[in-house]
């Protein structure tokens, strides 16, 4: 899968980032922070744990873990297990 | 009996049923059964989110979906991250990880997988992710076949509990080897959970029975007919096998022995 963002109503000019996220290459608008992602992707963040380069992020570090070209990018949530 | 509890690392729990949250028809009777089940602890699955990308012209969004965390209230119950479906150390590890950020807290029930078709654990690579985790911090519930000396490296590990199978996942077969969950039961000398393979209320009971310190199960709530009142059967179950297990059962005898008094006989 390979979908593109609108850069929409940013200020920053236009950087086309291509990532791997949750295993399909992403192409979308950067810069972007962690947390800008999970905005863009209506994702609540406090529901969820990111992954980024196979490391786990701390709840309090999505802002200021910018994402960068090729990044890795893993974002899990709990589910029905047993 | 209320001092009973189900003690694991710092935490005690009075129910010692521990329940899934996987293959439920609906949230609302998954819902309903953790209720009549009684338990206090839960197991859920860490899995990739849904991706939705938004359309390039603003195009509207798919619904949001509705989260596992929408139904469990997570003030009542504890919240057991599994790394089911894993088949690597690294990635129960990795799973482990993202559970932890996921539910803040730092237990792990872990699974390694080694076939797909028995989901028969891995032993050798359970015991690799057990060392690390254990040494990260983490409060590590280990699932693993029934076999003593693999309990035992488990616990020697640092594993918090020895969570040996019953028989295979899903499969509803019972206890296949009751032996060996003796044997483990005598060599554990941390909580030994009995994990999969239930399928009915009498195997939870019977579990009890050998001395396990706790009983977890899915599909055998989940899949019932009724999955509510499989529930509350298998909190009956579980109180009734650790009562009779406390109470100290008596001898099988292979012959006869009378309950009513032998002498006094009418006509003799």
């Amino acid at each position: 899968m390979c979908a593109k963002m609108s850069p929409g109503a940013s200020a920053h000019p236009f950087i086309p980032l291509t990532i791997q996220l949750n295993g399909d290459r992403v192409e979308m608008p950067g810069p972007l922070t962690v947390s800008e992602l999970l905005a863009r992707l209506a994702i609540d963040a406090r529901r969820v744990a990111v992954e980024h380069n196979l490391v786990v992020l701390k709840r309090g570090t999505l802002d200021e873990i910018v994402v960068h070209e090729g990044d890795q990018i893993e974002i899990v949530n709990f589910v029905g297990g047993g | 009996m209320n001092s009973d509890n189900l003690i694991i690392a710092d935490k005690s729990f009075s129910s010692r049923l521990i329940v899934g949250t996987g293959k439920y028809a609906s949230a609302a009777v998954m819902v309903r059964a953790h209720e009549a089940s009684g338990a206090e602890m839960i197991t859920v699955a860490v899995r990739r989110v849904n991706i939705a990308l938004p359309g390039a012209a603003g195009a509207p969004r798919a619904p949001k979906e509705a989260s596992l965390l929408d139904y469990i209230d997570t003030s009542k119950y504890f919240l057991l991250p599994n790394t089911a479906g894993c088949y690597t150390a690294d990635e129960a590890i990795r799973t482990a990880r993202l559970g932890r950020e996921a539910g803040l807290s730092h237990w792990v029930k872990l699974e390694v997988i080694g076939d797909e078709r028995t989901l028969f654990p891995d032993t050798e690579q359970l015991l690799e992710a057990t060392r690390v985790l254990v040494r990260e911090g983490f409060v590590v519930l280990p699932y693993t076949n029934d076999d003593p000396i693999v309990c035992r490296k488990l616990e020697d590990a640092g594993a918090a509990a020895v969570m040996p199978l019953g028989a295979p996942i899903g499969s509803g077969l019972g206890i296949q080897n009751v032996n060996n969950i003796r044997i483990i039961r005598e060599f554990a000398r941390v909580p030994l959970i009995v994990d999969a393979g239930v399928g009915t209320a009498s195997d939870a009971a019977l579990a009890m029975e050998l001395g396990a310190d706790g009983v977890l199960m899915n599909t055998a709530i989940a899949g019932a007919q009724d999955p509510v009142a499989m529930a509350e059967s298998m909190k009956l179950a579980v109180r009734a096998g650790r009562l009779a297990c406390l109470a100290g059962r008596i001898p099988r005898k292979l012959y006869a022995n009378a309950s009513s008094p032998i002498e006094g006989l009418v006509g003799r």
